[in-house]
């Protein structure tokens, strides 16, 4: 297998063919966390380490799954892997993982992951769907951080839970911009999202 | 009584599926192109959410909870890791059963769900239904009233959002932003509206 086309699984989920702003998949877990940054980029790991690690699992064993039943293989992997992910941010990230509530869980219905074992590592090599896997789940996180990024910063002033934009209630000189804490502004953050991508796109091929 | 009811209200409109907590997202951005197979597949929805969650509900509170096999003297097990699997094993299941049921007694129903019925599996409305029932320790009524109310509340959603859509094909938006641009646009506007019922009491 040519290096440029391990390159090509790793990078071009991230840009070209983004998993949420291009093919759409995945939305339904990403938007809610994105309300600060801390909880997107806690979000954005767990889900890497679940895409990386069910491809790689789903890619080894892809030989010895009988086809009729390998939806229900492929979602107990996941659903074990999402476990054990849940399990280590109780343990290590407890306050996070409150707040992150049933959105890890929801990983396991997240059709990213069950879209790429489907698509990609049901027939391709052990290191390729790795490479495919973290590749998604980056090009997951850009969208998520990015949106995390503006809401936290504009939202409530603060990034990281740190305070960048002093607020005019502590002092400050910045009225936080309210709408951008709750959920209608994550959707028009995605049009946005898309519509640059997509302008971006249109140039980049002329 | 006046609790349920508003927690029903709430689970429709306030805290909404689709619109506060963007579950479902991929099938409401699918299905929502026609308004009576998005009408189909929110009946379909609110039959399975309305069997699910208080099914799930009895299994937590009796099988998965810390400290739930007590009735079978084995107060120390906390099972409440297996939630996860266990959940999707019930809602798979039950899609499955009824799919089967419907076949046999109510084929009309049947052919106009169609392939919608095994599309709800991953559903991540139907999971997190679930799994918040779980998180906010509702008993077993509360959990048939927010079965039934968050179903709803994602139906009438997809049912708006289709009927909007409808008529945006006929809009002349900027390029770049037509197709799915326009429907995020339009769904945060409809999660603004849906917003306003949150200033309600009961």
């Amino acid at each position: 297998m040519a290096v440029t086309k391990l390159r090509e699984a790793l990078w071009q989920p991230v840009i070209s063919n983004n998993p949420i702003a291009v093919q759409i998949l995945g939305i339904c877990s990403a938007l809610a966390v994105t309300s600060k940054l801390t909880t997107a980029v806690i979000m954005s790991l767990a889900v890497i380490v679940v895409t990386a690690f069910s491809n790689l699992i789903i890619s080894i064993l892809r030989k010895h799954i009988p086809s009729n039943i390998r939806l229900i293989v492929q979602m107990v992997i996941i659903a074990t892997l999402v476990i054990i992910v849940d399990q280590i941010l109780k343990a290590y990230a407890f306050s996070v993982s409150k707040q992150l509530s049933v959105f890890v869980g929801l990983i396991i219905t997240n059709c990213i992951v069950l879209g790429r074992v489907e698509a990609f590592a049901m027939k391709n090599p052990p290191l390729a769907s790795l490479l495919d896997g973290v590749g998604n789940g980056l090009g997951y996180s850009f969208i998520l951080i990015s949106i995390g990024f503006i809401r936290e910063l504009f939202g409530s002033g603060t990034l990281f839970g740190f305070t960048v934009l002093k607020p005019i209630t502590a002092g400050g000189w910045y009225e936080p911009n309210g709408l951008l804490v709750l959920s209608p502004s994550a959707f028009f953050l995605i049009a946005f999202l898309i519509w640059a991508l997509s302008l971006f796109k249109k140039r980049s091929t002329h | 009584m006046e609790a349920l009811l508003s927690l029903f209200i709430k689970s429709i409109f306030i805290e909404n599926m689709v619109l506060s907590f963007f579950l479902g997202m991929c099938t409401f951005l699918a299905v929502s192109k026609k308004v009576d197979t998005a009408f189909n597949l929110g009946i379909a929805v609110i039959v399975v959410q309305t069997v699910t969650v208080p099914i799930n509900n009895l299994l937590y509170t009796y099988v998965l909870k810390e400290g739930a096999l007590a009735w079978l003297n084995m107060p120390n097990i906390d099972l409440s890791f297996l939630t996860y699997l266990a959940y999707i094993g019930v809602i798979a299941a039950i899609v499955q059963i009824l799919e089967m049921f419907l076949d046999k007694y109510v084929p009309a129903l049947y052919h106009t769900l169609g392939i919608f019925l095994p599309l709800i599996t991953v559903n991540c409305a139907i999971l997190a239904g679930s799994l918040f029932m779980a998180e906010r320790e509702y008993t077993f009524t509360q959990s048939v009233v927010y079965g039934v109310g968050s179903g709803m509340g994602w139906s009438l959603a997809i049912v708006l959002m289709a009927g909007i859509r409808y008529k945006l094909a006929y809009s002349n938006p900027p390029k770049g932003l037509e197709g799915i641009g326009l429907v995020f646009l339009t769904a945060g506007l409809m999660s603004m509206a849906f917003m306003i019922f949150s200033g309600i009491q009961l």
